[in-house]
């Protein structure tokens, strides 16, 4: 248990220093999402977002930006050799799932802390729906988190591993985006923000969390096997 | 699943399935959409059958990952695959009695329909993922864990598409699956009784083609090896099946 803890704990700091270190992953991710809302700006012809367009523009960027970050969680374990060290150390391997996706959620936390006040400075007219917006943004990221880490794990290794990541991700992904969009459109919403159903959205988006985390975290270590 | 007694499955499997046609063409009552109503019969058993197939692809993924069988991952790849095909037949079939009813071939609020394609979409990918991977054994694995995710996907997709949906739209299946009168049920578990025995039947047929193509092709390595004084025969020379090298030595 306490070598478990280690374990998660080493990969979570190595991962976070490699990522400060080089920069490969969090920079690219904040780019893309603030040029796609200059797209949207223009594609839509609008100047201000609010309700179901707010919310569809916000959550579309915000996906395809965490495929640019999901793509990349395993390469350098891959090209490195970090899998072959990791399937010598004598720790259970379900903690690299635990690690991975936890990195990964702090990486979609830290590129929505810039995102989405770049979005709401672009599109909003009132800031009232942010707040409440945060708990909306941190059942998804777990979502997102768990299923990303696995998926890539299984693309890593494969011949087309930038084409399966998103083919896997966006229908499985697909619950995830209605209960966020959904619960979001309501927050975003010209007349200030409206909380009927939100705590049930909320509801959907932490069962969701739940069974893939348990999928993913019981069926890891078959993924790492060889 | 055994391959024994398919002529017998296949032979019954023909008189349920042209049972429950006569009876919805012909017992069945007419209501108000007219003949086209009739696809009912065949459009929600085949969207049944096709969603217990996934699920039993789920279970048999589990399967595998727990015994290391391969003919369990045999089993989930062939339900999957003709899950897909009954999908398929569901979206058509379900595009038409949508026209039918509601004047458009889709209807985005709709929330059988929309869940269903992204279900459909889910399974679509399986193919792409699955070939996608070169080692055998690695394949067979990831695409376990695949079925396995993608069955605990269905229900939670299908929830969360009916709650996006405000429920303002006349609930036409709901009314007719509510209460179905005796003279509608009885034609309809035949038909749903027929296409499950199809069902049973192609996955049948489908193991029975992999499990022979993969005893050619070791029949022929083993003949090569014979004939040319080979040592061995080669390894991963059953080039009759792309899944499940190790089923036909079972």
């Amino acid at each position: 248990m306490n070598s478990s803890r280690r374990a998660f704990t080493a990969v979570v700091a190595k991962d976070l220093r490699t990522e400060l270190r080089t920069l490969r992953s969090l920079p690219a991710m904040v780019l893309f999402a603030v040029t796609a809302f200059i797209i949207f700006r223009f594609g839509l012809d609008r100047t201000v977002l609010s309700g179901s367009m707010a919310a569809g523009v916000l959550w579309v960027t915000l996906l395809f930006a965490a495929i640019l970050g999901i793509n990349r969680v395993f390469l350098p374990e891959r090209e490195e050799g970090g899998f072959d060290a990791f399937r010598l150390a004598p720790v259970d391997r379900s903690v690299l799932f635990a690690a991975k996706a936890v990195v990964l959620f702090l990486y979609l936390g830290a590129v929505e802390l810039v995102v989405v006040p770049v979005f709401a400075g672009f599109f909003l007219d009132s800031w009232a729906g942010l707040p409440p917006l945060l708990a909306v943004l941190a059942g998804a990221n777990l979502g997102l988190a768990a299923i990303g880490t696995l998926i890539s794990s299984m693309a890593v290794n494969s011949r087309a591993r930038d084409l399966l990541v998103p083919l896997l991700l966006l229908p499985l992904s697909v619950p995830l985006m209605i209960a966020a969009t959904s619960a979001t459109a309501k927050l975003l919403d010209a007349a200030g923000p409206d909380y009927t159903r939100f705590g049930t959205w909320l509801l959907v988006l932490a069962l969701y969390d739940g069974i893939f985390w348990l999928v993913g975290y019981s069926t890891f270590e078959y993924l790492l096997e060889d | 699943m055994s391959d024994r007694g398919l002529k017998q499955l296949s032979i019954a499997t023909l008189l349920v399935l042209a049972a429950g046609v006569a009876l919805a063409v012909f017992r069945a009552p007419i209501d108000e959409f007219g003949f086209v109503q009739k696809i009912f019969y065949i459009h929600v058993p085949l969207a049944i059958v096709a969603l217990a197939g996934f699920i039993a692809a789920g279970i048999e993924g589990y399967r595998h990952l727990m015994t290391d069988d391969p003919r369990h991952d045999a089993n989930s790849y062939v339900f999957i695959h003709i899950s897909v095909v009954y999908g398929a037949a569901t979206l058509i079939t379900g595009m038409i009695w949508a026209k039918a009813a509601w004047g458009h071939y889709w209807v985005w609020d709709e929330p059988s329909l929309v869940s269903f394609l992204i279900v459909f979409l889910l399974y679509a990918t399986y193919y792409p993922f699955r070939y996608a991977i070169e080692d055998r054994d690695r394949q067979a694995r990831y695409a376990s864990i695949f079925a396995i995710t993608a069955g605990l996907f269905v229900p939670l997709n299908f929830m969360a598409v009916r709650m996006a949906e405000n429920l303002v739209h006349p609930r036409v299946f709901a009314t007719a699956e509510g209460g179905l009168p005796g003279s509608m049920l009885f034609p309809f578990l035949v038909c749903l009784a027929g296409l499950a025995l199809l069902y049973v039947t192609l996955v049948k047929l489908e193991l029975l083609g992999k499990r022979t193509a993969g005893r050619v092709a070791r029949l022929s390595a083993e003949a090569r090896a014979a004939g040319d004084g080979d040592d061995a025969p080669r390894a991963g020379v059953s080039t009759g099946s792309r899944i499940a090298p190790k089923m036909e030595s079972r």
